[in-house]
């Protein structure tokens, strides 16, 4: 249950952004190019899943969940650390609308080459904005589904999340500013974390106190270490602004 | 040469993301953990306490 959270809440994440990027291109230039891009880089990423996803059947698991756990970690801690500066008010919060509209003016001021019938402008920023988002899910799908024994499942989480993301992109029409972004990019920070430091300890030699138990356990520290670094920043950040303001 | 440069850095920034000293610090962490575990050390409790104060240092730099 855990592993179809995590997996299907990533994918959400990084298909809401690659849908912002597809409906600017496509709605000023058109839908053809744009579509075989965004079909090209679908094609990529399930070619990385499957020869990543079997070949690491042949790797020793506690090999396996060695480097599964430091490549979850350093994944986790990057979602996290900019999940907990955008919850302290540090960073900016990811606004679609802008991403949106950013997007659209850049393709309204690229020319294109009359004489092709292909525009390889929008084939390029679809296939980049669609790999450059699903690489980071691919690796999640193939290093969660391999660890546990359920590289299916896994993929059926991040397939059904970024069908869910495109079916609610073609009815609206516009960028999903509704999602609760950070909120998940949190929650996933959170659990790739958790996974890493238990997966990375396992393969360690580590035996963890209460057998897998202990992830329920990891996932409660991480989430309260994570809430208190963001309670601490957002206190450091209101008394800068009144000392500056009483200076 | 350029491109090869610009392939490197796509895996650098994929994987170790803003901060490498958070990914070394993970890195040195699970060494220690095995190097533990290897003397008869049942050291669950590094890789939890390490990755909270890598992520505090982290932040700290980041918001300095």
């Amino acid at each position: 249950m855990i592993l179809f959270l995590a997996v299907f809440a990533a994918s959400a994440v990084e298909a809401v952004e690659a849908l912002t990027i597809v409906l600017a291109v496509g709605v000023v230039r058109g839908w053809r190019s744009t579509l075989v891009g965004v079909g090209a880089a679908s094609l990529v990423l399930a070619a990385v899943v499957a020869a990543l996803g079997p070949a690491l059947k042949h790797v020793p698991i506690s090999s396996l969940r060695l480097v599964v756990g430091a490549l979850l970690l350093a994944f986790g801690l990057q979602w996290l650390r900019k999940a907990i500066l955008r919850a302290s008010g540090y960073l900016s919060q990811r606004d679609e609308a802008v991403a949106f509209e950013r997007e659209r003016a850049e393709a309204a001021a690229t020319g294109r080459d009359s004489a092709s019938a292909m525009d390889w402008y929008s084939f390029s920023v679809a296939f980049k904005g669609v790999l450059l988002e699903g690489l980071e899910v691919a690796f999640i799908v193939v290093t969660f589904g391999s660890t546990q024994g359920h590289l299916g499942l896994a993929i059926a989480a991040a397939a059904a999340a970024a069908v869910l993301v495109v079916v609610v992109g073609v009815i609206v029409r516009r960028p999903l500013q509704r999602v609760p972004e950070n909120a998940l990019k949190y929650g996933v920070g959170v659990l790739l974390t958790s996974y890493g430091v238990f997966w990375g300890s396992e393969g360690a030699g580590v035996d963890w106190p209460g057998g897998d138990a202990a992830i329920l356990a990891l996932v409660g520290f991480v989430l309260v270490s994570s809430f208190a670094l963001t309670w601490l920043l957002r206190r450091r950040r209101v008394a800068v602004r009144l000392s500056v303001g009483q200076a | 040469m350029s491109r090869l440069r610009a392939f490197g850095r796509f895996w650098w920034d994929f994987v170790v993301g803003d901060d490498w000293r958070v990914a070394f610090g993970v890195v040195v962490a699970l060494a220690a953990t095995k190097l533990l575990t290897s003397s008869g050390v049942n050291a669950w409790w590094l890789l939890p306490a390490a990755v909270v104060l890598l992520l505090a240092a982290s932040l700290r730099r980041a918001t300095r």
